[in-house]
Formats: structure tokens, sequence, C-alpha cells
């Protein structure tokens, strides 16, 4: 008999942040990114939780030898992370090496390309790979998608790829009746497993942990380890799937969102039927109980589990086609830097700081972006393309300047 | 309630906000005697009694607006300033020996001598209402006239509450009038969406040399405003100048009239730009919301604007808005760009965004189109009546 499991997976990234980059920069300076402010940022984050969390995981994992978790970490974070804060690579490595820390596949640059160019898009993933080996000298064989959106051509397409397992949101309107806490399989697949977010679970620690006005504020372990025991009653796992910055950044340290979680590691382990799983323990030990289908994508954001967060509005959809339009011009010069440049501007988080839909509402508030409005976003991002269409004009002689 | 201009009287906001709050107040039940310096008809107002407290016609108040900066001549014809302040004191001395106001509601440093003495009077609280101050209308770089700042300064300590059209205006009364902030009541205006849906056409021929210039990919930016220190319109002319540098198919459109017209026309001609920038010289009535309706995108380009009434016009007739930080209607919208107003090049980064995306003139333009239109009289009276709450109640000492 199986023992009943939780599956950890924290989500790392940090983008690399376009600067204000004005129409007066476009064919003058071809120099995108705001290397201070990104440094800035990557620093305060590393403190407020990379440097802490890692330290709570590499506690955890040397107290408890149950204690496993996933992490996907994205191509621009490690890149920065190296760039600024070597140390915090080096304590993931550290928590890698332990062998029971697994690192989940996704895009090199936490891109959207899926739905825009599947050439391009499995280019990522193997670049991906190729630094994940690199760095921490590990194979991936589960893949996650950007935002984890999933559709089942993304499971057809991750199968022939040759992974085991994909990650998707749990979501009640596909579940119905069927519970998140089993392993799934996509439909039309035969080689590939499904975990699906416990949202409910997931979202408590993510979304309403320091919460004033939630009902259950506050939560400590001893609540928390009862409704994760109660949810996984009769059932193999419990997927809790999160950004890994829900630790420290947008709970604080103050919150007591660190001592919460390390002591309900320890009440979770202090049961004997329970353990914790990686993605990939989870599909060794268990087998796919049903079909799922998700032929519309489906996402982990916001209310409405879908992308309109990148591509709802109309600026959003110009600066994604426009950048894709460009893949076969920049591909064909072999300018490494300016091949570089182009996928860094593929990286989701620039769509969504183009995102109104918050602002429609008032609730500007909502949402976190390093720019003063969505339409700054777009400008700064809309003289980056220009810049991209002049450096193919002028130095490649391919494309043209329209516009 | 004291004020300087009413509509059709009026030479700016300022009579288009006492107009809209007087209505909204009224039906919420006040009864509002309404105070103005000059001798008109005001077809249309049933809602409140208005007096007239010279004999002046509205013509010949003009030179003496709400907004002209006060130049401190003080030759004591009825014609000055100073002159019809004194009368229209006069005159609300005299009212008040008919009328007992439960509150006394004065407008800008214009009327708040006779809102002091109207307190004084009948020991009726006082409510001073800031639209603008000597600061905002010098262009905050001189500071303006000293007796302005004083009798500003006078009516700010004597009120028992005052309303700020904006935190902007809040911000300076308390630091350079160095009042309490808990004094202070910020009430943003409104936009009266009746007034403006009366069936009103856009008439393409009004500006037709501009929409020639549409039809073949020109896009309009426009400025509609006093041409006047306050407003900033150097840096305007001059990111006009760098924009044209990077795109050509843009024209500028100031409406407008005032004491800059002459050195902003020069300006123009001295960066080379001169055939792109249209003067229209003051426009009323039609040629007024044509300018409107004829351009893409209005810039608010004011060094110091406390609310800025005309963007959430322009909003109204469908353009995209730039607005600097300094001015206040800001803070009431989103969906808008912002930047400061001595920073020409983003302004001019700004324009050729707008100008050469079609995804961002359309978002900007019908994003800022439903949240202007939330924005209700009705609000800013149920604000006021709360303010006179408080004073009534006397939680003010």
């Amino acid at each position: 008999m199986s023992k009943r499991g939780i599956v950890l997976y924290l989500h790392v990234h940090q983008p690399y942040r376009v600067r204000n980059y004005s129409v007066f920069d476009t064919a003058t300076d071809h120099d995108y990114f705001d290397d201070t402010a990104n440094k800035q940022v990557f620093e305060k984050v590393a403190d407020k939780s990379y440097r802490p969390m890692n330290a709570l995981l590499q506690k955890l994992l040397d107290k408890h030898p149950d204690f496993r978790l996933s992490l996907s970490i994205t191509g621009p974070f490690i890149e920065q992370a190296t760039q600024w804060a070597p140390d915090v690579i080096a304590s993931f490595k550290k928590l890698v090496s332990s062998g029971r820390v697994e690192i989940v596949a996704e895009t090199y640059n936490h891109s959207l390309a899926f739905f825009y160019s599947r050439s391009e898009f499995e280019y990522q993933v193997k670049l991906h790979q190729d630094k994940i080996r690199e760095v921490f000298g590990v194979e991936t064989s589960v893949f996650r998608n950007t935002e984890l959106a999933y559709n089942d051509k993304l499971a057809k397409w991750a199968e022939d790829y040759g992974f085991r397992g994909i990650l998707a949101e749990g979501w009640d309107p596909i579940l119905q009746w069927r519970s998140p806490n089993q392993v799934y399989r996509p439909v039309g697949t035969k080689n590939i497993s499904l975990l699906l977010k416990n949202y409910k679970l997931s979202d408590d620690v993510a979304f309403r942990f320091s919460d004033r006005d939630w009902n259950d504020w506050p939560l400590n372990a001893d609540t928390y380890n009862d409704w994760v025991g109660m949810s996984a009653d009769g059932h193999s796992i419990v997927n809790l799937f999160m950004d890994y910055e829900t630790f420290g950044e947008h709970q604080w340290h103050d919150t007591g969102i660190f001592d919460f979680y390390e002591n309900f590691v320890g009440k979770w382990l202090g049961a004997p039927d329970n353990t914790f799983y990686t993605v990939s323990g989870a599909i060794d030990e268990f087998s796919p109980v049903s079909e799922i289908s998700m032929p519309n994508t489906v996402t982990w954001a916001d209310t409405e589990r879908d992308l309109t967060a990148w591509t709802g509005n109309s600026m959003q959809q110009e600066a994604l086609r426009y950048i894709y339009a460009m893949e076969d011009d920049i591909l064909r010069t072999n300018d490494v830097q300016l091949i570089a440049d182009w996928r860094k501007l593929q990286t989701s988080d620039n769509f969504y700081y183009m995102c109104t839909k918050w602002f429609a509402d008032g609730d500007v508030h909502a949402y976190f972006s390093p720019y003063d409005s969505p339409y700054d976003a777009f400008l700064y991002y809309l003289n980056v393309i220009r810049d991209l269409r002049w450096r193919l004009h002028q130095n490649h002689h391919t494309g043209g300047l329209n516009g | 309630m004291l004020g300087w201009e009413l509509p059709p009287h009026n030479s700016g906001g300022l009579g288009v906000a006492c107009y809209n709050m007087s209505k909204a107040l009224a039906l919420e039940g006040a009864v509002i005697n309404f105070v103005v310096p000059y001798q008109a008809e005001h077809t249309g107002i049933d809602f409140m009694t208005v007096h007239g407290a010279t004999p002046l016609s509205p013509l010949e108040r003009y030179n003496l607006g709400a907004y002209d900066i006060y130049n401190g001549r003080d030759n004591s014809g009825l014609g000055d300033m100073r002159a019809v302040q004194q009368r229209y004191k006069k005159f609300v001395e005299k009212l008040m020996k008919t009328i007992k106001p439960d509150v006394i509601h004065c407008h800008d440093w214009l009327t708040v001598e006779a809102g002091v003495r109207a307190k004084e009077i009948t020991g009726a609280p006082l409510v001073v209402h800031v639209h603008a101050t000597e600061f905002d209308r010098s262009g905050n770089s001189r500071g303006g006239n000293q007796l302005v700042h004083e009798i500003e300064y006078n009516g700010l300590m004597m009120a028992d509450r005052i309303v700020a059209v904006s935190d902007i205006t809040k911000n300076i009364i308390t630091s350079k009038y160095k009042i309490p902030a808990d004094k202070i009541e910020v009430v943003h205006n409104a936009i009266n969406l009746a007034e403006l849906n009366d069936g009103y056409k856009y008439d393409e021929t009004t500006y037709k040399y501009l929409e020639a210039l549409k039809s073949e990919g020109y896009t309009v930016v426009s400025t509609i405003t006093r041409l006047t220190i306050q407003k900033g319109l150097f840096h305007f002319i001059r990111a006009a100048a760098r924009a044209c540098e990077k795109y050509n198919k843009l024209v500028f459109l100031l409406a407008g009239d005032g004491e800059q017209r002459d050195e902003l026309v020069k300006l123009a001609a001295d960066l080379g730009i001169a055939d792109r920038v249209f003067f229209t010289g003051f426009v009323r009535g039609k040629q007024w919301r044509d300018a409107y309706s004829v351009s893409d995108i209005f810039v608010m380009s004011s060094v110091s604007e406390p609310f800025g009434l005309t963007a959430l016009e322009a909003a109204h007739y469908g353009n995209a808005l730039i607005i600097t930080k300094q001015s206040g209607v800001g803070e009431v919208l989103n969906n808008i760009f912002r930047y400061d107003f001595w920073q020409e090049d983003v302004l001019a980064n700004q324009i050729i965004g707008i100008a050469t995306s079609d995804a961002l003139r359309e978002s900007l333009q019908r994003n800022v189109h439903n949240e202007y239109s939330k924005l209700s009289w009705n609000d800013v009276a149920q604000s006021c009546s709360r303010v006179y709450g408080l004073v009534q109640k006397g939680i003010v000492v």
C-alpha cells in the first residue's frame, strides 16, 4: 500500500524587464533591458525569498528523509542569479544534489511560444533542458508550460517529445465530480501522466495566507495539516503547486510563512502514512485512474483560468504578432546577440504588463508591474520591436521597417 | 453659494463646476442663493436663485476672469478687479440681511473675502472651495501676487472646512499655506454627460484642412486651453518638434487664446514646425466641441492644474489622453499616459507611440471613455453635503 503524499511543486522565475525604452532610443541604442533595476529586484527577492526559503528547504531535507519537492527554474532566472547572486544558484544546486529535489522542464524563456510557433517552442524546451543539465547535472522528464497553460494538444506534444508527465490546473469545470488528488491520463495519450493542481489548498498558502479579511486567518500549521489530511483522505496525492516567491515575497517573512511551512511539513510527516513525492515519484507510484480532456487552454491564472491577462487585449495581440512574425528573419541572421534579445522579449511577463483588465475595473492594485501603466509597457515594447526591425534591416538586410 | 461665473457667461471650468455642483445639490434638496459679480440672464437655471452683485455686464467682467493673473493695478475704477470684489462683498453683506444661510460656500480667492464677511454677519459656517490657488495661476514659478496670497491665506484660515478639487491642490494648501490636512476634504470634479449628449453632431467642415490631413494618415494632437504660463505650452511645442523629428504625420492643434500666443507662434517657427501647429484663437460652442472631435490625442501639459475638466471632455469626444503628473484630473483616471510637465522627450515618445499603433490608440480611447463617464456630479454633491454636515454638527472648531 502506497503512502499518501504531498506533491510540492514551486515555480522559480524572474523576468528581464524592458527599460523605459523611448522612440529616441530606437535605431540608436540596442540595450533594451534595465540591468540596474533588474539587479535591484533580483537582489531584493533573493534576500526576502530565495535565500531564506532555500535555507528552510535544505533544513527540511536534512531533517526529514521523506521530504521531497519539485522546482521549475526558468532560463532568465538562472542567468540573472548566475550574474548577480551566485550563492543562490549554489544553494539550489545543493538542494538538487540531495536527490530528492526534481527539476521540471519548461520553455527556457518562460514564453507563450507553444501558442505562436511550435518550432520556437520546441527549441526553447530543448534550450532549457540543456541549461538544467549544464547547471544542475540532471535530466528532466516532466513538463510544465508557462502559467500552466495546458490543453490536449500540448499533452500530445509532450508525450511525443518523450516526457512522462505534465502539470495542469485542477479546475472544477473540467474535473466536475473528480478529485484533483489522483493521477490522470491526458485524452489521446498512452505514456504520459497528468498531475492537477489542488488549487484550493495551494491558494490557501499562496494567496490567502496573510489576508486578514479571510475567515480562516490566521492559518496555523495544525489546521492546514488537517485540511490537507481531509483532502487526501481516500486518495493518493495532494498537488500543491505555487510560485516559489510565495515564500518571503508574496507572503512576507513577518506573516510567519516560513515558520508555518516548517511546522506544517513536520506535522504532515509526523503521521506514518504520510510522505512527500516529487512529480516523477508520484507518477512512478500511481497509475492514472482515468482520462481527462481539456480541448481549450486552461491556466492557473485569475478566476477565469485562461490567458486573457497575457493575450486578452489588442495591444498584447499586436505585440505577440510582431515578435513572432520576426522569427524566420531573426533566426536566419545567426546573430547571437540579436537572437538572445528576441528570446528575452518573448518572456510572458512582457505581455502581462500590458494587461488592462484590472485597469478597466479600477482595481489597479490587483496587478504588479514595473511600469506606470499597461500603455507604457506596450509603448516601450513597441519601440524595442522597431529597433529589432531596424537591426534586421541595417545589419542583415532582411525585413522591412514598416512602422 | 458665492461664485464668480455661471454658464453661459463663463470663461472656463470654474463656472461649469459651480453650475453642475449647484444643480446636483439642489436635486438633493438644498436651497441655493448663488451670487455672481455681474448682471445677466441665466436661462435654464431654475433650480436656484442667481443674484447679480454689480451692474456690470458679463463681457465687461471677462477681463476680470477667474483665471486671469491679478496684475495688482488698483486704480479704483469699477472695471478694476479689487473694486468689483468690494462691490461684490457689499452686495453679500446686504443679502445676508434678507437670507439666513445654514452654510456659506465660496469659490476661490475671488469671493472668499465676501465669504468671510458673510460668516462674520450670520455666524454660519464657511466652506472654502479651492479650484485653483495663486501658485497654480502663476505657473508655480514666481509664486504670483502677494496680495492674492494674503486673501487666500486669510480665507483658508477663516474657513470651517476646505474643499480641494484634487490631492495636488490639497498638497499645495498644506505645504504652501500651512493649513492642517485634516481641515481639507478632497472632492474631485466630475462631468455632466446629459449636457454633452444634447444632440451635438460633429461637423467635419469646421476643421476641414485637418480632416484632409487625417485622411492622408496624419494624427491630430490637440490641447484646448488658455495660452498662459500655467499650461506648460512651451514644453508642449518643444515636445511637438521632437516628435516631428521621428515621425512626420503629426499635426498639433492649439485651441484657445491667451497672453502667450505670440510667443508660442514664434517658438513653433523657430523650431521649424510652424506649418504643423494650428492656432485657432478663442473657441466657443460648436467650434470648441469640434476641436475635441477632430482631435485624436488630447494633451494636458499644465505645470500646475488643480483639476482639468477639459481632459474629461476630451475623453468624451473620443481622445486618447496624455496628462502631466501635475494635473489633478489624472488622480481619477487610470487609462491615460502621464508625464512630468518638463519631460518633453517622454511626451514626444507617447505621442508617436499612439500615432503609430492603432492598438494603443484604440485601447486608450476606449478604456478612458469607459472610465470618465463614471464620474458623477451627484457624487460631488453628496461629498459636499457630507462636508456641510460636518460643518454644521460643529465637529470642526
